[in-house]
């Protein structure tokens, strides 16, 4: 397995987002994200407001364990410092998910699932560098694919875009680490 | 109760697959579990319960899962007839389930996806608990 050079995971942005999420306001970063409707209020009339907090609330605790999911590598000892600082990057975006999914979901009149105190890993199955790498594109590609199961059962079109934009971010995150293993970091024109 | 309807023809139709057809259908069927890996594993319990253990046994009755009273009080048992009819639209089949998935509309994707999981989640490998 061809591992890609650290020296090519370079994450120059990381410090300004680090800046970035820890000043602005969830709504803030919706507005940035070109959500503002979300950012004001998801409207409680579109839809079925428990049905489409249901689905963000799935969403919400998929995300909590990509959190926890991206600690465990980075706390591996086994990632070489630009790929940790790239795992942390990516940590990074799935915090900022979890902060515009929760909002939205009390925005709707639900509660926001919290983080779970422990998560189930395979870190027996951890021994290198490219078996996190794996970890982590498996649990990306997965969460392409549950986002795009959802996009369709909003029955707001506002949160079917939401989703649609967090999709595109794990879309990202896969290629850039199916680019990390040596694989095909686009392998099709479409996603499933 | 989980409706019935359809199950016998699909269950026919599934036991008719050649084993070789069934065999070619192993990879096809792994990749597309690769979609399920935001929320599910064979083993262990994520955001979604464990699938090891999956084939006769009662919806929402993993221990310790927290389960959506739909899914509760769905009254399936699963096998390859219940979960094709599922994994076709799961918030048709089950309203109110946690699983917030569209479903996968093509029969021979769920089919492949059907015959892994038959196996995998009986496999002493990915399941070496019992279950």
């Amino acid at each position: 397995m061809k591992i890609a050079h650290p020296s090519l995971l370079i994450v120059p942005s990381r410090r300004r987002f680090l800046y970035g999420s820890a000043t602005l306001s969830a709504a803030a970063v919706a507005m940035l994200a070109g959500r503002p409707s979300l950012a004001a209020a998801p409207d409680a009339r579109k839809g079925d407001p428990a049905a489409d907090a249901r689905i963000l609330n799935t969403a919400l605790a998929a995300e909590h364990e990509a959190i926890a999911a991206y600690q465990v590598g980075a706390d591996s000892g086994l990632l070489r410092a630009p790929t940790r600082e790239l795992a942390l990057q990516f940590q990074g975006h799935h915090k900022a998910h979890v902060d515009l999914l929760a909002q939205t979901v009390t925005k709707l009149g639900g509660t926001p699932v919290e983080k779970k105190q422990k998560y189930s890993f395979p870190t027996g199955d951890l021994k290198a560098e490219a078996d996190v790498l794996r970890f982590a594109s498996g649990l990306e590609r997965g969460a392409v694919s549950a986002y795009l199961g959802a996009v369709p059962l909003f029955g707001n079109p506002d949160l079917a875009k939401a989703a649609a934009s967090i999709l595109g971010d794990e879309a990202m995150h896969w290629a850039v680490l199916r680019q990390a293993l040596g694989e095909n970091p686009v392998p099709s024109a479409f996603v499933s | 109760m989980f409706p019935t309807r359809g199950w016998i023809g699909v269950t026919v139709a599934l036991a008719c697959v050649a084993p070789h057809a069934a065999a070619d259908a192993a990879p096809r069927g792994e990749e597309i579990y690769s979609r399920c890996l935001a929320c599910h594993a064979l083993a262990y319990d994520r955001v979604g319960p464990r699938h090891c253990g999956l084939f006769g046994r009662r919806a929402g009755s993993v221990p310790g899962f927290d389960y959506s009273d739909a899914m509760r009080k769905s009254g399936i048992v699963w096998d390859a007839a219940t979960l094709d009819r599922f994994l076709a639209a799961p918030t048709q089949v089950v309203p109110g389930t946690t699983m917030g998935y569209a479903g996968i509309p093509d029969p021979a994707e769920r089919a492949a996806l059907i015959a892994w999981l038959r196996d995998a989640s009986r496999s002493a490998k990915s399941c070496p608990q019992p279950q």
